[in-house]
């Protein structure tokens, strides 16, 4: 696995996303700044949390227009594995690669804690280590995670297995208590809980450490279906 | 030159966190006999267009692009010449 990990003005979990698939998961990755026009040689593409361009006009919004999108949207187009955590869901949805969007807890408080989650669907690129109905736990630590689509919207989420991560307790006021969704192709992930924050037990848990090893495990399968 | 204004609003079937927490603080003033309260974004653009209705046009291409959230959010701007100003 070659990861492009995009870093905007404000990104704050672009180094722990590096850490987490190099040092710990063993894959390789690499900061991409904003002003990148091109991804070619990666074969993911991670969008860290943060605070892109400090959330101006609505979270995630100034940086779906970056340079860089375009070069993630062409990727996503041609099968590329792309995950957006936190800000990077922002993001991903405000450029219209993931259905819905994101708007204020409805407590309005940012929520930092542990949660717990339920995997729904681990037959996707960044869940196939994982055991089928498997709970896991994640920190999250959002202002914005409350996750809000159209009844249609969401019926199609739920018909089509999109919905991946689902929330043991709603900590934000998610409809269906969604807390990670794909697009319909299932190459295109966005999450608010931070897989890239738990995994090395001395940070408290390790049940992120399975996104990064799924996502080893889907590079290594594409790049032999591609031989 | 034109000038445009523009408000962003919440749908109205999409719950406003924030104008919920207003709502509520009014409440607390004793304001108890406010019926609703939205919260919306103002912008005021001035562009060079070639007629009006090009920036009308431009307008609500950039209000569907950017300034608004077409998923939860409505829009409407007014688009006027600037006075003194030729187009």
């Amino acid at each position: 696995m070659r990861a492009a990990v995009l870093s905007f003005p404000g990104s704050n979990c672009d180094q722990d996303l590096v850490w987490a698939t190099q040092q710990v998961a063993g894959g390789c990755a690499e900061i991409v700044p904003a002003t990148a026009t091109t991804l070619s040689g990666f074969d993911v593409v991670m969008i860290p949390g943060g605070f892109s361009y400090g959330d101006y006009l609505r979270s995630g919004a100034i940086a779906s227009v970056a340079p860089v999108m375009t070069a993630v949207r062409h990727f996503a187009d041609a099968g590329g594995f792309v995950m957006g955590i936190c800000n990077g869901f922002q993001i991903l949805t405000a450029a219209g690669l993931l259905p819905g969007s994101l708007q204020s807890n409805t407590q309005l408080d940012f929520v930092c804690a542990p949660t717990s989650l339920k995997v729904e669907n681990v037959r996707t690129p960044f869940t196939n280590r994982f055991a089928p109905g498997t709970t896991i736990t994640l920190p999250i630590a959002h202002g914005e995670g409350n996750y809000y689509a159209d009844a249609g919207t969401i019926a199609e989420l739920e018909a089509h297995g999109q919905v991946v991560f689902r929330y043991r307790e709603n900590p934000n006021g998610s409809v269906h208590d969604i807390a990670g969704i794909t697009n319909r192709a299932g190459n295109v992930l966005g999450m608010m809980p931070h897989p890239e924050r738990a995994v090395e037990s001395l940070l408290g848990g390790t049940d992120g450490l399975g996104v990064f090893t799924s996502l080893l495990a889907a590079t290594k399968e594409a790049t032999y279906a591609s031989r | 030159m034109f000038k445009a204004v523009i408000n962003v609003n919440y749908k109205p079937s999409v719950l406003d966190p924030q104008a919920e927490a207003i709502h509520k603080a009014l409440g607390r003033l004793g304001d108890d006999n406010i019926a609703t309260v939205m919260v919306g974004k103002y912008f005021e653009l001035t562009l060079n267009a070639p007629t009006i209705e090009a920036a009308n046009d431009q307008v609500e291409r950039i209000c569907d692009q950017l300034l608004a959230n077409v998923n939860m959010e409505t829009y409407r701007f007014t688009v006027t010449p600037l006075q003194g100003a030729t187009a």
